[in-house]
């Protein structure tokens, strides 16, 4: 104790010394890293897009769900890799001192409500909109507290969900403003196909699904020695991480693995069709393919899919399918959906924030005064008083309209142009 | 599209390996010595791909976030840095040494915890959990070899070329810890956008490991 005291002493006097005035502990706004508030074009730009997004998966008919900012750890990890894990932040419930988290990722509360809650036989579309909180940043925004939009379907299990979502996800990312769109298709059931195939154990697997995710040709090379597998799964699994680039990867991949085993050519043959698909509901966005893609692989099964944009070194929004995560809420069901954070859509957005218009009103207490206003108000205006004796005119407080008294008659008149005014 | 490509590479011995490869893919920067021009982007003789200079700690975080489409990095820095949010589709074999423990012939830590000072310090965390060893790490930017000399730590955790500063300043290699030599690394979205380039970029760079092989 005394020891920190000390430091800090010789700390303010060193600050002293530099700046040749004591410093004062004015540092109480600072927010935690990765912590931030978006301030009023920001803010009103980011609850905007909510609404017309929220809007358009009512109009492809996804139901809004609202799921909790806690809840027990037990139903939050269930199901899903260490990553989430580490993510998520810890509290003790005071009431039974059990373990909360705080949602990391609202993906699996949704896939909760549809397996416990809605027991729906039909298809099931939902989607949500929420801030989650991670432990450490992840990806370009740096931001720790990301707000999540997605979307889910659940119950159905062919490729036509998929596409759906897929074509849901880049609308969504136009209606936001993001320009010049670009998608990546991959499919979990490669590699897993493959790696099933020639036998690798669990440990054996983590270990060269980690090198493939970083393409790295050395590392898999050492690991694949090591595993004692035949020349043939070695020159394969080299092979596969080589199998990204345009649609001819397809054709391609059609004789590199022509000897993979079913479960490879399966899994291939649905890339097949949803890119076949893709390409016809999306002929202007342009589709790339990554046969080694694993984005997700701890609980991913099927098709996996992201968006990356020219300039922006990082995706933008994912999904695929998870087919099995219901089972552990005690009933499996087909599963494809997508996500992305708003936070990050706003700064890639080439939408300019929105600019507002307002009405200045006089403050008086004529009733028809009042009436105006409120018929303004009604009709979508911002009408903003001009409270007696206070500081700034009309622009200041952002009007470019006003209401006056001409001939008894309230009116709304534009503003005269900076110049007139001299 | 934009169809240009940057690469980040560090100044000194990394980059002087790295001429002949990218000599080999067809790439000539215009001013041959960042050095001496102290430019931080260099033109090269193809109008479309640029070379930036960065300190080679720097690199992945370029790269990660697409500030360079690819980079040229040390094994030591990408094991330091957690390369999951990179490619590294190929090692380059140039700029070879070896991250290795070094000290006084005679260390031992008696039982007590060991302490090793280097700037490695996930590295040097890892290799000791590894083996089932807890030790005490102090992070250093530089004149590691001191540290034993003045009793602040035990043993030192760095890159090992030659072994002369070792020498000079009497201690030994006790033990390695990885081989090191450099990478290429690219970003994830530029490897997927800009897949052309990339791709034959890659291509031609291995040609030129092959053949420098021989």
């Amino acid at each position: 104790m005394l020891a920190t005291v000390d430091v800090e002493m010789r700390i303010s006097c060193i600050t002293v010394q530099q700046n040749h005035k004591p410093m004062i502990d004015n540092n109480r706004w600072l927010l935690p890293e990765g912590i931030e508030e978006l301030l009023p074009p920001q803010a009103e730009h980011l609850e905007r897009l909510r609404r017309q997004l929220l809007g358009l998966f009512h109009s492809w008919g996804y139901e809004l769900v609202i799921t909790p900012l806690v809840e027990y750890v037990g139903s939050l990890l269930i199901g899903r890799g260490d990553d989430l894990d580490l993510q998520t932040y810890k509290l003790t419930d005071q009431l039974n001192g059990r373990l909360m988290g705080v949602r990391a990722d609202i993906t699996p509360q949704v896939a909760r409500i549809d397996a416990h809650h809605l027991k729906r036989e039909v298809p099931t579309r939902l989607c949500y909109v929420g801030a989650v909180l991670h432990t450490r940043p992840e990806g370009f925004s740096a931001t720790r507290e990301p707000i999540q939009v997605g979307a889910e379907l659940y119950g159905y299990p062919g490729i036509e969900g998929d596409v759906e979502v897929l074509h849901l996800m880049v609308e969504t990312l136009i209606t936001t403003g993001v320009e010049n769109i670009h998608i990546d298709l991959g499919h979990v059931g490669i590699l897993r196909g493959l790696a099933t195939e020639a036998g690798l154990n669990g440990e054996q697997e983590a270990a060269l699904f980690e090198a493939v995710q970083r393409k790295a040709k050395p590392d898999m090379m050492v690991l694949l020695a090591e595993s004692g597998l035949g020349d043939k799964w070695c020159s394969l699994f080299m092979a596969l991480v080589d199998l990204y680039g345009d649609e001819t990867v397809l054709t391609e991949a059609q004789s590199v693995l022509r000897d993979a085993g079913s479960q490879v050519q399966g899994a291939l043959e649905e890339l097949r069709k949803v890119a076949a698909e893709a390409r016809r509901r999306l002929p202007l966005t342009p589709l790339h393919y990554d046969l080694a893609e694993l984005r997700g692989y701890q609980y991913k099964t099927g098709i996996v899919f992201a968006a990356f944009v020219p300039g922006h070194g990082q995706e933008l929004a994912r999904g695929g399918r998870y087919d099995e995560v219901g089972r552990v809420y005690g009933r499996a069901r087909p599963a494809t959906g997508f996500s992305t954070d708003l936070k990050t859509l706003i700064r890639v957005s080439a939408e300019e924030p929105y600019e507002t218009h307002a009405i200045l009103a006089p403050y008086q207490t004529d009733s028809a005064l009042q009436a105006k206003i409120e018929q303004l108000r009604k009709a979508g205006e911002r009408v903003i008083s001009y409270l007696p004796g206070q500081r700034g005119d009309e622009r200041e407080q952002g009007c470019d309209r006003k209401i006056v008294l001409r001939e008894g008659e309230w009116e709304v008149v534009r503003l005269e142009a900076p110049n007139d005014m001299r | 599209m934009n169809d240009s490509l940057t690469i980040a590479v560090s100044k000194g011995r990394i980059y002087k390996d790295a001429l002949p490869l990218l000599a080999h893919a067809g790439i000539v920067p215009k001013d041959a010595d960042p050095e001496a021009s102290r430019k931080l982007i260099l033109e090269t003789n193809l109008p479309t791909i640029k070379i930036v200079i960065i300190r080679t700690a720097d690199v992945p975080t370029f790269v990660e976030y697409g500030a360079a489409d690819l980079g040229i990095a040390g094994k030591d820095v990408l094991m330091e840095y957690g390369g999951e949010g990179l490619y590294e589709p190929l090692d380059l074999e140039i700029a070879r040494c070896r991250l290795m423990v070094a000290g006084f012939p005679s260390t031992s830590s008696d039982g007590c915890r060991l302490r090793v000072a280097t700037k490695y310090v996930t590295s040097t965390r890892r290799y000791y959990a590894a083996q089932g060893k807890q030790v005490e790490i102090i992070k250093l930017y530089g004149s590691m070899e001191l540290a034993p000399i003045v009793g602040l730590a035990d043993v030192i955790v760095d890159l090992v070329d030659t072994g002369n500063t070792l020498k000079a300043n009497g201690l030994l290699p006790l033990e390695t810890i990885a081989d090191i030599s450099s990478r290429l690394i690219v970003n994830k979205a530029s490897m997927k956008m800009k897949h052309r380039q990339v791709k034959t970029l890659v291509e031609r760079m291995a040609e030129a490991v092959e053949s420098a092989r021989l």
